[in-house]
């Protein structure tokens, strides 16, 4: 323990970095290489300070560390309180390891209103570190909220043709979700009067209130994650979006959703998490599932990538609620992963995209033989995606199975199922994108990856091999925050008698 | 005894006597006097912002219990002098160019001003009326001060023959009261009722019939649904800087007579009054949502955007609690800056020096002028709700008490229509930053304006570093409220 803040720096070192945008004036040339650089620096500096975390993080405790507390609003008992535990440090890390590799990506296909870009997303950075590190609830929701202005410009600027109705589907399905949770969260502060989240986490509230709270809660996380059915804003939001817009979205939002799952629904709501439980199966099932066939019938890169972006995570709800080490571990783990892999994919159909223009399927193929380099790269990801053992797709999707095996074996079973048809779509987008024929005459002098994205895959490769092949580094991290959750949520549980909720319900 | 009162109401009576000076100013050195009298007016208000705040008295009780300064009068007036200051700021270069620099204007807005002032003091059903009269009487003229223009003598009319009814409803009203209860005092109508309740009885029909007209006289003055027709139309006829002023400083002053009237002497009656309110609240929530969508004059968007605003504040009300009181008070407070700032936003939409009000002509202008767009989206942005912007903790606030009351259906149905009004703030962003340039406006924006907008962007965006004082303040404000 260091007696810097660093949390405090990790979250508001990228406003830093706005600041110094804002202050360049000059030739429209200049200040967008200017802006291009201070955004790239002031992102790998954030990443630099925040791998402090990952060597100052101490292993085998569930603790908050790195606790900062300060008055904020002492009349409501709000306060500034920033900590993490095994659960949120690696999206912390997630978070600033991708907006550099964000800028990188956005080097040369953001043209026009450079300033303005590097600023939102540094400003999203900000946001979704501070989200992940607040231990207030009233600062989550603020972080968790306030996400919605920078996506929504990123996605209406420098987004595709149909960027405003997307824009707006996405900012008006998470706020109706987010203002529910804040009812929730007042109803909360009512109760347990305080907004403190250990406090909370250590608080049994009333089982007639459970339900309620759980289900304001789900508006806001299942739009977040997204769970089938109200996961239709984000193909749209995805196609739309500029590419790094997109990674963002896959790699940070969607965990901002399975994290509030993990942090406020099962902890906080134990009752009524287990009386939800099949509910939550079957919406996992059914999304997993049916996003995966409607990925095989897609035309369009994106959109294939977005719905398998919902498949994987209804493998993330599915081993949360399973309440088990292994599912919530899983869970942990796939969510990490997805980060890792679909931001990747994401890039991969960038790269192509800022060579053609064109994201439609039909209009590639043969690329192997154009671009090895990229064949290798986005077989690695493919097969990531897929689950293959030895990549980090592998250990979240087996440890969720292995979770579900021991509560419930046919949920295990359609889950399974729907690994080897997400192998399926995959593996159909590989054929058809880079083998075949190189027959389209425009594609005939498509160049194999430059440098600068050569930077951006590699480490993404690196990590997903790390992950792959030794995921005891990141399953320690988090291993005895799960343990303790588990261990609180069956104390609970049986301490209330274990689902006598039912009895409130008639019909059940 | 007169010395005292004198002091109590030191900040009304200066006011007063600025007032009649600057009017004969303006009867003797005629139209170009009228910059040094707006000038004037507004260094005058800044001294009486100043006797208010760090003034000598410390409150009471004056005029044989008309008059009442207690911590809730100095909040809301410290508002409302704010708001009368920074329009008539705003207005300066507006009717310069307009050729319309008469001095009546600034007279009329300190007579206006002094009458809300008056009302935020009222305690006591007769001064509440000669308050609001004051108050009323100058609006009208002032809504109707372009007199060559159709629109803006339309709207004089309409706020006029509209007020006129609804100041009949509160006369009527207030007659039932002191016929049924036999005062007109505050103070004394609170012991009144309090007998009643203690004795078990319920309330007799007469006043629950006054209560109605009364609370129906001032829902018009706050515009909120059902009352709220006058609204869009007055908004889009005045001239803008007036339009300013009605969205500011009388929405003020008319929540916090609400707010005194019904938690003071009703303050009893709860289940009176409450659905009354929680009626009153929804409806304008949702006609403020849903109406706004298809306008196209932004300033009938910012009409139909207050009657929601006013909504969210009477769900504080309706709660009937300190803490519902509180959230009214830290609402208003920032409604009273995002207000101000979006209108001297919409002062500077003028192209070749004629004013523009239709919001398509806001396309682009993130490129025309960047930081007058970043503004204006701060202020949509926070309007809509958004953390970490100040309206969202306006909202919080409100919804916290609504919560804590156990008026959840309230609480679900206005955080809803708090989705469905983000759209349309939404849009206008969209507008500014999604769309291609038009022509651009006329640069630069002037100075004045340059500060206001710098000073409530700064507030609305950085509210969230030093909530306190504000919060604190209203607290205090709340409190001294439920103290008598």
């Amino acid at each position: 323990m260091s007696s810097w803040p660093i949390l405090s720096l990790v979250t508001f070192l990228p406003l830093v970095g706005v600041l110094f945008i804002l202050f360049i004036r000059g030739e429209p040339d200049v200040v967008s290489r200017n802006a291009r650089y201070v955004a790239l620096w002031t992102s790998l500096i954030t990443f630099v300070v925040s791998l402090s975390l990952w060597f100052g993080f101490e292993r085998g405790t569930a603790n908050f560390q790195f606790v900062e507390k300060a008055e904020w609003i002492p009349e409501y008992n709000i306060s500034y309180h920033l900590g993490v535990d095994g659960i949120s440090v690696l999206f912390v890390l997630l978070s600033t390891l991708l907006t550099p590799i964000c800028v990188i990506a956005s080097w040369d296909s953001i043209k026009v209103r450079v300033k303005e870009y590097m600023i939102a997303f540094l400003v999203l950075e900000t946001l979704m570190v501070g989200m992940f590190c607040a231990l207030d609830f009233v600062l989550f929701y603020m972080f968790f909220e306030g996400v919605l202005i920078p996506m929504f410009l990123i996605i209406g600027i420098w987004g595709g043709e149909r960027r405003v109705y997307a824009a707006f589907k996405f900012f008006l399905y998470t706020l109706t979700g987010s203002v529910l949770l804040l009812l929730a969260l007042l109803a909360m502060y009512f109760e347990a009067g305080t907004t403190d989240i250990p406090t909370l986490l250590a608080y049994d509230f009333p089982q007639a209130m459970q339900p309620w709270l759980w289900l304001a809660f789900f508006a806001s996380f299942a739009v977040k994650v997204p769970m089938w059915p109200v996961h239709t804003w984000l193909p749209d939001a995805h196609v739309e979006a500029p590419t790094a817009g997109s990674v963002i979205l896959a790699g940070v939002l969607l965990k901002m959703g399975g994290y509030g799952f993990l942090r406020f629904s099962l902890p906080m709501l134990p009752d009524a998490s287990l009386f939800f439980t099949p509910f939550v199966f079957t919406l996992s099932i059914v999304a997993v599932i049916y996003t995966s066939l409607v990925a095989l019938a897609q035309e369009d890169m994106k959109k294939l990538i977005a719905y398998s972006s919902v498949a994987h995570m209804g493998f993330v709800t599915l081993g949360t609620f399973t309440a088990t080490q292994q599912g919530v571990e899983g869970a942990l783990f796939q969510m990490l992963s997805h980060g890792v892999v679909s931001a990747a994919l994401f890039l991969i159909v960038g790269v192509v995209y800022d060579r053609m223009h064109t994201r439609l399927i039909a209009r590639y193929g043969g690329l192997v033989e154009r671009m090895p380099a990229y064949a290798l790269t986005f077989m690695i990801f493919m097969l990531a995606s897929v689950g293959l053992p030895g990549t980090s797709g592998f250990v979240g999707e087996f440890l969720v199975l292995v979770g579900a095996f021991q509560v419930n074996t046919w949920v295990a079973l359609l889950a399974a199922s729907g690994m080897v048809l997400g192998a399926a779509y995959m593996l159909y987008l590989y054929r058809r994108v880079i083998f075949g024929t190189l027959a389209k005459a425009d594609l005939k002098g498509i160049l194999d990856l430059n440098r600068r994205e050569v930077l951006v895959f590699a480490p993404l490769v690196a990590l997903v091999f790390w992950m792959g092949l030794y995921p005891v580094s990141f399953l320690e991290i988090f291993s005895a925050s799960v343990s303790n959750l588990i261990a609180d949520h069956e104390r609970a549980l049986a301490a209330s008698g274990g689902g006598s909720l039912a009895a409130l319900w008639p019909g059940r | 005894m007169i010395a005292s009162d004198v002091m109590i109401a030191l900040p009304e009576l200066l006011l007063a006597g600025l007032a009649v000076v600057l009017l004969m100013v303006g009867v003797f050195r005629g139209d170009q006097a009228t910059p040094s009298i707006l000038m004037f007016a507004v260094a005058g208000l800044v001294v009486i912002f100043a006797v208010l705040v760090l003034g000598p008295s410390t409150g009471g009780s004056a005029f044989g219990g008309l008059f009442v300064a207690d911590g809730f009068a100095l909040f809301m007036k410290a508002l409302v002098l704010v708001g009368s200051a920074g329009t008539m700021i705003m207005s300066l270069r507006y009717f310069e160019r307009e050729q319309a620099l008469r001095p009546e204007y600034p007279v009329l807005m300190l007579f206006a001003t002094l009458g809300m002032l008056m009302m935020i003091s009222a305690d006591d059903l007769m001064s509440l009326y000669l308050g609001l009269e004051l108050q009323s009487l100058s609006l009208y003229v002032i809504a109707a001060f372009h007199r060559d223009s159709l629109r803006s003598t339309e709207a004089g009319l309409k706020y006029f023959v509209l007020g006129a009814l609804s100041s009949g409803m509160l006369l009527y009203g207030a007659s039932m009261i002191y016929g049924f209860a036999g005062t007109t005092s505050f103070q004394a109508l609170a012991s009144v009722f309090a007998e009643i309740t203690v004795a078990g009885e319920a309330p007799s029909l007469g006043l629950v019939v006054g209560l109605v007209f009364l609370i129906a006289g001032l829902a018009f003055k706050v515009s909120a649904v059902p009352f709220h027709m006058w609204t869009p139309d007055v908004y889009e006829g005045a001239p803008t800087p007036v339009t300013a002023f009605f969205a500011t400083a009388p929405k003020v002053a008319a929540m916090a007579l609400l707010v005194r009237v019904i938690m003071g002497p009703f303050g009893e009656f709860v289940g009176q009054w409450q659905q009354i309110l929680v009626f009153v609240s929804i409806a304008s929530m949702i006609l403020g949502a849903l109406a706004a969508i298809n306008q196209t004059n932004i300033k009938r968007l910012m009409a139909y955007s207050s009657i929601g605003h006013v909504g969210y504040a009477l769900v504080g009300l309706a709660a009937g609690t300190e803490t519902g009181v509180r959230g009214v008070i830290i609402y208003m407070a920032i409604y009273l800056f995002m207000n101000l700032g979006t209108f001297a936003c919409i002062l500077c939409m003028r192209r070749k020096d004629v004013m523009v009000e239709s919001i398509v002509d806001l396309k682009g202008l993130s490129k025309s002028n960047p930081m007058l767009a970043l503004v204006f989206a701060i202020f949509m942005f926070s309007m809509a709700g958004i953390p970490p912007l100040a309206g969202f903790f306006g909202k919080l606030y409100v919804f916290m008490a609504a919560i804590d009351a156990g008026l959840y259906t309230l609480a679900v149905v206005g955080v809803l229509s708090s989705v469905i009004g983000a759209f349309y703030y939404l849009r206008i962003v969209k507008l500014m930053y999604f769309d291609e340039p038009s022509d651009s406006f006329d640069q630069p924006i002037g100075r004045e304006m340059a500060l206001i907008l710098t000073a409530t962007g700064a507030a609305i965006l950085l509210f969230f570093v030093f909530p306190g004082p504000l919060l604190d303040s209203a607290a205090a404000a709340a409190a001294a409220l439920f103290a008598g």
